[in-house]
């Protein structure tokens, strides 16, 4: 496929898993927390919201590191499975899912804080007063309003993803088919020579990162139009 | 009394004690100044507030704080108008219109949409977005909505306050129309005096979160304790009853106490109950009826006191007619000239007279 190898193909393969499952689980997880940001009036919030930043700021292989050392058999995570008798995550698909939600927390959590800021007390206060109860004013409410937010949330994590070299290589090492993502198939391509390989699978996910983009804009127009207050 | 309540609210430099029962009819305004606290007491009826209180309605308790009851909003059955119209934006119209409605159980429904539809003249709206709409417009549509949950209590937050004056006029006629139609009672925050008169049965006066006054709209507008007869727009609100619809000139002939009053022709029905406003600067007073001015109404009434006025040069007449009061601004000289005294028969002449 397109010059590919084998091993190119499933390298993008994971790539998109991991982009898709870790922006999915990413998102359920993260809106809680972002709702919560953007109603809570306690004063420490800033606090929350500095931790939720850091991964802007700090290199990847620093968080890495601290992931690697955390999910490994003498970690505090991986340690704690290991002694209940599963594996510890360092060098697995998991391991990596879980790193790079983290790696992604911000790009998640603070346009999801925004738009459910934008929807706004009031919204929810009008739909109270017509009788929907808690999760009706979720689902009819807040969802509909927030979905911008959502969208920016899912496509700026998943692109996030994506792209992602350093933190990957650190706690997931290079295993074909398991934690090898296309970035470091691409490293791998350069540090031997092999620049037409390099080229072909760049090419592809140059690509795929285009088309996706263009998807999320045409359908943010779309709900510009619908959602405009 | 429908509604009875006692909160306390307390703030940073702001405070709230208040204890009231509200009629189960007609619509109650609470009326006061921006940070009297009206607000607050109304999103603590609605609960979208919660406060140390009690608060029943009918023979439902929503609050009360030592049985540790709290009724939240959606279980509430009532209506609430917001200042801004708030509509959902990713609803068209009639989404907007439905949102209540479908989450009242059918038997509950007292109002069909149609009957909205008409009563505020939203069928071109209906295919519209909430951004598509003028302010006015918008208003008309959270008013359907509101109603549209067959409330049993409509709570209304100055809904004029974020209007320009044309839109103002527009919603007004609705407004009137809802109290007419609607059955149930409704409480109205507003700072805007002409809104209050146009509207209101009873008036609840709020200041600094403490209630001063309150009863029905006549007594207070004319009660010499209050400020209302030392405004600008002191005036009265008389009942008064339709005797000739078409009485000619294009007139319609009113029937006050007894005695004949004649507004602008009105499209209404003999026997129809109506009231009116009369400006306390548009009343003079004779001692004799005057046969060759230009003045259309002319009413017998008695003196009953005579009140300092907002200005030294002037004086406030209230002056009994039949139960009713009615208030007249005179010249501190016309009164001594006239030598008006308590218990003087005299005439009224009457410049306008509104509808309300």
């Amino acid at each position: 496929m397109l010059g590919l190898t084998e091993a190119d193909v499933s390298a993008f393969w994971v790539t998109l898993k991991l982009a898709a499952v870790g922006t999915v689980i990413l998102i359920i997880l993260a809106a809680p927390l972002a709702w919560w940001l953007a109603h809570t009036r306690w004063k420490g919030k800033v606090i929350v919201e500095t931790l939720v930043a850091m991964p802007l700021v700090m290199p990847p292989t620093v968080m890495g590191f601290y992931l690697l050392l955390w999910l490994g058999p003498n970690g505090w995570l991986g340690g704690m499975l290991e002694s209940l008798g599963a594996r510890h995550l360092a060098f697995t698909f998991t391991g990596i899912v879980l790193g790079s939600m983290f790696f992604s927390l911000p790009f998640v959590v603070q346009p999801l804080q925004n738009a459910f800021s934008a929807a706004g007390a009031r919204a929810l206060e009008v739909a109270m007063t017509l009788r929907a109860s808690p999760w009706d004013r979720f689902f009819t409410v807040i969802l509909p309003l927030s979905r911008r937010g959502f969208l920016s949330a899912f496509v700026l994590s998943f692109a996030h993803t994506f792209g992602e070299f350093g933190m990957i290589l650190m706690i997931g090492g290079n295993i074909p088919g398991e934690t090898k993502v296309a970035s470091i198939a691409i490293y791998d391509h350069v540090e031997t020579m092999n620049y037409s390989a390099a080229h072909a699978l760049s090419l592809v996910l140059v690509g795929s990162s285009f088309c996706l983009l263009m998807l999320i804009y045409v359908l943010n127009r779309r709900f510009k139009v619908v959602g405009a207050l | 009394m429908s509604v009875k309540l006692a909160f306390e609210v307390t703030r940073t430099g702001f405070c709230l004690n208040t204890q009231l029962e509200l009629p189960s009819q007609g619509v109650t305004a609470l009326f006061g100044r921006s940070g009297s606290g009206k607000t607050t007491l109304l999103r603590c009826i609605a609960g979208l507030e919660r406060h140390k209180g009690y608060l029943s309605f009918r023979d439902q308790c929503w609050q009360d704080d030592q049985q540790e009851l709290f009724v939240p909003t959606y279980q509430r059955a009532l209506g609430y108008v917001f200042q801004e119209a708030s509509l959902f934006p990713h609803l068209r119209v009639s989404g907007n219109l439905e949102y209540g409605f479908k989450r009242v159980p059918p038997p509950l429904r007292h109002i069909q949409p149609d009957e909205v539809i008409q009563l505020l003249s939203l069928g071109p709206l209906l295919k519209r977005y909430p951004d598509q709409l003028s302010g006015g417009q918008r208003q008309r549509v959270s008013l359907g909505r509101a109603i549209l949950t067959s409330p049993e209590l409509l709570l209304m937050d100055e809904p004029l306050a974020s209007l320009d004056a044309a839109s103002k006029e527009e919603i007004l006629p609705f407004l009137e129309g809802l109290r007419d139609e609607l059955k149930i009672p409704i409480i109205y925050v507003s700072h805007a005096i002409d809104e209050v008169i146009r509207l209101a049965d009873h008036l609840v006066l709020l200041q600094e979160g403490k209630v001063t006054a309150q009863g029905p709209l006549q007594a207070l507008l004319t009660a010499r304790e209050l400020p209302f007869i030392r405004t600008e727009s002191a005036s009265t609100v008389l009942q008064a009853e339709v005797q000739r619809p078409h009485a000619g000139d294009e007139l319609t002939e009113v029937c006050v106490e007894g005695q004949s009053l004649f507004i602008a022709r009105q499209s209404v029905e003999r026997g129809r109950k109506l009231r009116v406003r009369i400006m306390a600067r548009d009343v003079a007073l004779s001692l004799s009826p005057l046969e060759d001015t230009s003045f259309l109404n002319c009413l017998t009434v008695q003196l009953l006191d005579i009140q300092p006025g907002l200005i030294p040069s002037q004086r406030l007449v209230r002056l009994q007619l039949g139960q009713q009061i009615l208030v007249s601004r005179v010249s501190s000289r016309s009164a001594t000239r006239l030598n008006l005294h308590s218990g003087q028969m005299l005439y009224a002449l009457i410049k306008g007279v509104a509808l309300t």
